[in-house]
């Protein structure tokens, strides 16, 4: 707030002595930029902000930071609901993007020249009902699995686990070493949803067209044994007494400091957060590795893949013209590799052809490249493949997590949720 | 909600009164009709029609009775009506036997009155959020001060946030402190009130000190405890911005109340089902509040 009042003090002030000298600050344009709150990307987002003044004088970019989590999903509707939005926005791709109705409120991007170069796997995950794609990639593509800390499994002499069972019986070695076994942040709540979310490979492996059945209101959670098995995960770590202490109120933050500085052994997350760790604890970013949730058979073994963010033009915004600029600016690969690998941690591939990741990669992204370079190791999450993902998991996913709610109730009533969002977006067959 | 439940009685004959004695000229009244109409009436009949829909704030499909029908076969929402009118059962209840101690004392010949009754009130100047997020932290369950002093002398403090037998409790206690000096300053001005001449009496017919406060402090201060009570009952049944600062409702749905549900489901976007919640909300209270203000009025009425 003070800040944005200052800015407007200083333009205001700025104008009036533009309008005594009679200056030639007819092009002065501010271009309004909404962007998520994790350090890294914000870190990030200035940056493009910068470059993108820099490059076109009188040009102002206004960087607003908004919340995560669904207070980001409340706000980004509401806003353009009301046509309130900023020019260009950060969401997130995929499930989530289809619920902000981007028809009606995102601008057509299909046919800029940059999506030449953006990954199809990206374009489908920001295309909206009626086959237009309305955004360009903001940031890199993530894992999601489980961080984990290198020194205690050299220390203990463990093993990356294949199987669940040997995850557990890892767990068991960790607790007995007096480390606390799965690290879990319920005062985030959305972070409580990554066993179910990351076990999707294993689904998919299990049942290859749950995504397509489930989207059809034919495969549910609580009949599917492989889908199950997420919610099954939490309740087992629960009950076998592996979690940190303050498990309800730990925060994301504290997530990630046990994890880096080895108060825990296992973090189930996603490796944008490795971004986070490279900047509140650069000695440990190396002690964090990453290894797919495990399933049942030593042989199907994959990672759950995630999509960056989107960046969006609002399209009720006053500089729809400028926006697309800045869009086709933050996608080109001077900006999307160049000025991101300068100014965050890599976390993940890009999706931008011709980005190549570096050599000196963190530990955790390095640890990710095996499940890329083999066939048939990696997934998209279930949020990219179907439309419906319902706003009540993490709130179940915490009542499992902390022994409130057995596994097969709460898949039960996260059915019942899917069922109340895909009414919600108006999907045939509900 | 208050002043409609109280003025009830009179309410039937106002039309008729008001016709006859039309104080002002009509256009008088246009101003205040037109404000009335747009920011009350429009919305309040528009809210009843979405929550009969399925809306996305573009557009809107006729449901019928089907969001009440989600509202109340979904456990948690469920579960939410029921959290509410707990806590403001709870809540109220504290402040008004609370209240009426605290303001026996203040109201007492005791040193430091002034500075005293202050102090009582000052919880209710400061912000909810600041407060919520305030006993978050003292009520963490390995760092907060609560647990850390607990432990200094030997007991093994509970999560009081993160317990869900325990969460609502919490955040009733701490709405609680935070509520009372309001009610206690309310029952001051009602004892205050009392002529001293019913004590000298009492006292030279030989009544002891708990007999004045039975038989003459609490009867007399009766119109302060029915503000009290309604007051605190429906900011009880309403509550919102404390759970909110303090648990989201959490963990999972524990400490879930009406408005935390309603503003959920406004966050994920079912618009309607969180209309419909409201017009539940707005039931609810009408139906446990205005029956509870009439009994307390006509029972002072028969006194």
């Amino acid at each position: 707030m003070t800040m944005k009042m200052t800015t407007r003090l200083a333009r205001g002030a700025a104008l009036s002595t533009a309008a005594i000298l009679l200056a030639t600050s007819a092009n002065a344009q501010t271009l309004t930029f909404f962007t998520g709150n994790d350090q890294a990307v914000v870190a990030y987002s200035e940056a493009v902000a910068e470059a993108f003044e820099a490059a076109n004088p009188g040009v102002t970019v206004e960087v607003e930071v908004g919340p995560g989590g669904t207070e980001r999903d409340n706000m980004v509707k509401s806003r353009l609901a009301t046509g309130t939005m900023s020019d260009v926005f950060v969401y997130n791709a995929g499930s989530l993007f289809q619920a902000i109705n981007p028809m009606q409120t995102t601008v057509d991007l299909s046919n800029e020249p940059w999506q030449d170069s953006i990954l199809e796997s990206f374009k489908q995950t920001v295309t909206a009902q009626d086959g237009t794609v309305r955004g360009a990639p903001f940031g890199m593509a993530m894992g999601g699995g489980v961080l984990y800390n290198k020194p205690i499994y050299e220390e203990l002499g463990l093993e990356v686990p294949m199987t669940w069972d040997q995850f557990m019986s890892n767990n068991q070695a960790v607790a007995d070493a007096g480390y606390v076994p799965v690290i879990q942040t319920y005062g985030d709540t959305w972070t409580s949803q990554l066993f179910v979310l990351a076990d999707y490979f294993n689904v998919q492996a299990a049942e290859p067209d749950f995504a397509e059945r489930y989207t059809n209101n034919e495969a549910k959670y609580a009949t599917s044994e492989a889908a199950m098995a997420g919610f099954q995960y939490l309740e087992d770590v629960n009950e076998a007494g592996y979690l940190n202490e303050d498990y309800g109120a730990a925060t994301l933050a504290d997530g990630l400091r046990m994890v880096a500085t080895g108060e825990g052994a296992h973090y189930p997350m996603l490796t944008f957060a490795l971004g986070t760790i490279g900047q509140n604890y650069p000695d440990n970013l190396n002690d964090v590795g990453f290894f797919a949730i495990p399933g049942d058979s030593p042989d199907v073994n994959g990672a759950t893949i995630w999509m960056p963010t989107g960046l969006y033009v609002a399209s009720e915004g006053p500089n729809v013209e400028l926006a697309k600029q800045f869009v086709a600016f933050a996608a080109s690969p001077e900006i999307a590799c160049d000025l991101q690998m300068e100014v965050a941690p890599v976390t993940g591939p890009f999706l931008v052809a011709g980005c190549e990741l570096p050599e000196d990669v963190p530990a955790g992204v390095a640890d990710m490249q095996p499940y890329f370079e083999a066939d048939g190791r990696t997934a998209p999450a279930l949020e990219f493949l179907s439309p419906i993902k319902g706003p009540n998991l993490e709130n179940l996913t915490v009542e499992v997590g902390s022994g409130i709610r057995p596994a097969a109730e709460a898949a039960e009533l996260y059915d019942e949720d899917v069922r109340k969002q895909a009414q919600q977006l108006g999907l045939e067959g509900w | 909600m208050t002043t409609v439940a109280l003025d009830t009685p009179k309410a039937t004959s106002t039309p008729k009164a008001l016709r006859k004695d039309l104080r002002y000229p009509s256009w008088f009244y246009l101003p205040a009709g037109t404000i009335y109409f747009i920011l009350f009436l429009v919305p309040t009949v528009a809210s009843l029609y979405f929550s009969l829909t399925r809306w996305t704030l573009f557009n809107s499909t006729f449901i019928g009775l089907e969001n009440f029908q989600q509202f109340f076969r979904e456990p948690f929402l469920f579960q939410s009506l029921i959290n509410t009118v707990i806590f403001a059962v709870i809540t109220s209840g504290a402040k008004v036997v609370l209240g009426l101690l605290l303001a026996v004392l203040l109201t007492s010949n005791i040193a430091l009155r002034g500075f005293l009754r202050s102090v009582v009130f000052f919880p209710v100047l400061v912000s909810v959020i600041g407060v919520g997020i305030t006993f978050t932290v003292l009520m963490h369950p390995t760092q907060g001060l609560i647990n850390t002093s607990l432990e200094a002398i030997g007991i093994d403090g509970p999560g009081w946030l993160t317990d869900p037998r325990l969460a609502l409790f919490s955040v009733a206690l701490v709405d609680i402190w935070r509520g009372v000096g309001l009610a206690t300053v309310i029952y001051m001005a009602g004892i205050v009130s009392i002529p001293q001449d019913y004590y000298e009496a009492s006292r030279i017919d030989g009544a002891r000190p708990i007999q004045q406060f039975f038989l003459i402090t609490v009867p007399l201060v009766r119109p302060a405890m029915v503000t009290v009570i309604i007051l605190s009952f429906i900011g009880g049944l309403r509550l919102f911005d404390l759970v909110w600062a303090m648990t989201r409702g959490g963990p999972g749905f524990a400490s879930d109340v009406m408005a935390s549900v309603i503003y959920k489901q406004y966050q994920a976007g079912f618009y309607g089902l969180s209309t419909a919640g409201n017009v539940v909300l707005f039931m609810l209270i009408a139906c446990l509040a205005v029956p509870l203000a009439i009994f307390l009025n006509r029972r002072e009425v028969n006194q």
